[in-house]
């Protein structure tokens, strides 16, 4: 020990700053925010850092509001045939012609037929010029089978034809029945995945909630199910509804018979949840101060992993739409004239389609996209499932 | 297995018994709807024979008990045995849902260990996005574009499963060998969906396994890179891609009936399809039950495989909580 300290033993350090007890406690209004933040707001915020899911999600939420509107978006009615101009080739839309703008038109075509093949051929016609019109009055429809109405977003100049991806055997716009297809192809993936997402949660509770012989019993009819494979039993499903049946009910007996096959994933994810949080402190509380199972499992284990479940459940609405459009595709699913996009897929069934008129598989196009949107999107929730992981 | 199977073939009859009426009311609708007369005896005869008015459950014992027996039930639509309908496309379907699980394995293994190892680069992004796309791309119409421009680019037909010389031909080497040129179209279409999750769920177990300390450490050390990866990592995430055959084999085994009818492989596919629409149910129940069959066996071996591999599996005792 030295000298030199024990000279100046009562003197230290001072800081001269006032003192502020809630100086360390104190946090910036941003750090605030984050804290009180709630985990869905939590989960908002991570999902909006991940660009791609973010953007995967605001191209489905267009097309998921499109579908409310598609007799005014689509510029034909579904069933308008146009005998004029069957197997048209994809329109393109023209903004100047001869150097001088006249806003958005098409050019009109002329109709003749390759003697070879037989083939109509469609030859654009620089001279007819035919202007798009907006909010104009065009085929009538029945507004969701509600009320009459004509208004469409856009439509053909009077005498002029707007068939942006073409026309189908019986002269038919495919581009406006793409987007009536949108509304059965899009809804049938929720409507399923809310079967599924019944069945899975119930199910999987219960089996990891009771344990025991229930859960050996869910077990085994999970495995049971999951080790067949998908399509033939679907298709066995969709051959069994009945061809008296109307489309309305086909369409729900379709979306049932996916749900039925698909639970069993979210089944899974449930059961192995519950199985880890029923163990927790906090169930083990609720179930002493008397709360029912039926409580325990819906306020206070479900809230704890509904994130995840939302995840799991994006990622597999992907394949219910595959699923349709392949049964649909066989003639299996859904039936004109109902549309669907494996409907109109099943037109482009045969090679001829794909060598002389492709514009007929357009409309995988949009499968594509809301199939990869969903995956991204699907993708973008997991990781931001768990907020407080960082 | 066994009780697996055993429900599973329950499960079948069901489905097979659900269309309303049987093919014996199919068959007396079509031959009224040909002007024929009915024989009330023969349908009586035949209803007999066939146990139509037994209740369910003896009906699924003596379909069950044929199974068993090898015997598959007769095909209404044929007039002929089960056996004698199907011939060949048991196996050759099982010959094609082979080819693919490799197809799979193969091209998945070294693409996942590539883009595991760069992660983040060009080559890793162009391959996310090429599998992204082959999952999103119904097998269908992969399989119709595909049939379109091996005609046109190549100049020939990919449709079938072999030359059409061979077609009633007995087995000779010239067939297997036609054989093994058609199948790489239809393996290809039914793989991509397949391989794609595979790629991912490799290229995440390995990810995972390359950032322990262990690896940090052989690195430190001075190990080749080479090594480094293969000596552990690799061992590791193998685990999954082997027990991930039981997520595989369903999916390749559905993919491979669509294909099928697409591309009129005399596989099961297009039978089973046509069975269900005719509702010969018979036949759909055996093409059912094989299929059944061929996921479950499949999922079996991998499971033996697992264990083989990684001697820390127990097939004994529980799993201590």
């Amino acid at each position: 020990m030295s000298r030199h300290t024990n000279d100046r033993a009562d003197e230290h350090f001072v800081d001269t700053q006032p003192f502020d007890p809630w100086d360390k406690e104190e946090l910036s209004p941003e750090q605030e925010r984050y804290f009180l933040a709630s985990q869905w707001k939590l989960i908002w915020w991570r999902l909006k850092q991940h660009r791609l899911a973010f953007v995967s999600l605001i191209i489905l939420a267009v097309m998921y509001l499109a579908i409310f509107i598609v007799e005014f978006l689509a510029p034909y009615a579904q069933e308008t045939r146009d005998s004029q101009n069957i197997h048209h080739p994809p329109q393109g839309i023209h903004l100047f012609a001869d150097g001088a703008f006249v806003g958005p038109f098409t050019y009109g075509t002329d109709f003749s037929v390759d003697m070879e093949t037989l083939k109509p051929v469609y030859t654009p016609n620089p001279a007819k010029i035919n202007k798009l019109r907006f909010f104009c009055s065009g085929d009538p429809y029945e507004f969701w089978g509600l009320f009459k109405a004509d208004l469409h977003l856009v439509c053909p100049a009077k005498d002029g034809t707007l068939f942006l991806l073409g026309t189908d055997r019986l002269g038919r716009d495919m581009f406006s029945r793409i987007i009536y297809g949108a509304r059965i192809s899009l809804t049938i993936g929720l409507v399923g995945i809310a079967v599924s997402f019944v069945l899975g949660v119930l199910i999987g509770g219960v089996a990891g909630y009771f344990g025991g012989w229930v859960d050996s019993c869910v077990q085994r009819v999970i495995e049971v199910i999951r080790s067949l494979p998908e399509i033939p039993l679907w298709m066995a499903l969709s051959a069994a509804l009945p061809v008296t049946w109307s489309p309305v009910l086909i369409y729900f007996g379709i979306t049932i018979i996916l749900g039925l096959i698909d639970w069993t994933g979210l089944a899974r994810a449930v059961r192995s949840k519950f199985l880890a949080l029923r163990e927790e402190d906090y169930a083990l509380a609720a179930r002493l101060t008397g709360a029912t199972p039926k409580r325990i499992i819906a306020r206070h284990l479900l809230p704890n992993f509904a994130s995840h479940l939302i995840a799991s459940v994006t990622l597999s609405i992907p394949n219910m739409i595959l699923g349709e459009t392949a049964l649909s595709f066989l003639g299996l699913g859904l039936r004109p004239p109902v549309t669907s996009w494996g409907v109109l897929l099943n037109e482009a069934q045969n090679i001829n389609a794909v060598a002389v008129y492709p514009w007929l598989m357009l409309p995988v196009v949009p499968v594509i996209i809301v199939v990869l949107a969903f995956n991204f999107l699907g993708d973008g929730l997991r990781d931001a499932a768990d907020p407080y992981k960082n | 297995m066994i009780p697996t199977l055993f429900m599973i073939s329950v499960l079948v009859f069901i489905v097979i018994q659900l269309p309303p009426g049987d093919f014996l009311t199919t068959y007396m609708n079509e031959l009224k709807a040909q002007g024929e007369a009915v024989d009330p005896s023969k349908i009586a005869f035949l209803r007999a024979q066939y146990g139509l008015d037994d209740p369910l459950y003896i009906q699924y014992f003596h379909w069950a008990w044929g199974l068993l027996h090898g015997n598959l039930g007769f095909s209404f639509e044929y007039n002929l045995p089960v056996t004698e309908v199907v011939g060949d496309r048991l196996w050759l379907s099982m010959v094609l849902n082979f080819s693919t699980i490799l197809f799979i394995y193969v091209v998945s293994f070294p693409i996942g260990i590539y883009s595991a190892t760069r992660q983040y680069s060009w080559g890793d992004y162009g391959i996310t996005l090429l599998g992204f796309l082959g999952l999103a791309m119904p097998n269908f119409l992969f399989a119709l574009i595909l049939l379109y421009y091996a005609n046109v680019v190549f100049g020939t037909s990919i449709g079938g499963l072999m030359d059409p010389q061979f077609i009633n031909a007995g087995w000779s080497l010239p067939k297997v060998v036609s054989i093994i040129e058609h199948l790489w179209a239809p393996v290809l279409v039914i793989g991509t969906s397949g391989t794609a999750a595979m790629i991912r769920r490799l290229r995440a177990n390995l990810l995972d396994e390359l950032g322990k300390q262990y690896v940090v450490t052989a690195r430190a050390k001075g190990l080749s890179p080479m090594k480094v990866l293969f000596k552990y990592p690799l061992r590791m995430s193998l685990n999954p891609f082997i027990s991930d055959i039981g997520n595989i084999l369903p999916q390749v085994v559905s993919g491979s009936v669509l294909v099928s009818v697409v591309m009129s492989l005399p596989t099961t596919g297009p039978m089973l399809l046509s069975a269900l629409q005719s509702q010969d149910m018979y036949l759909a129940g055996s093409f059912l039950m094989f299929l059944a069959l061929l996921t479950v066996v499949g999922m079996f071996v991998s499971d033996l495989l697992l264990a083989w591999l990684d001697p820390r599996i127990r097939l004994q005792g529980s799993i201590s909580q």
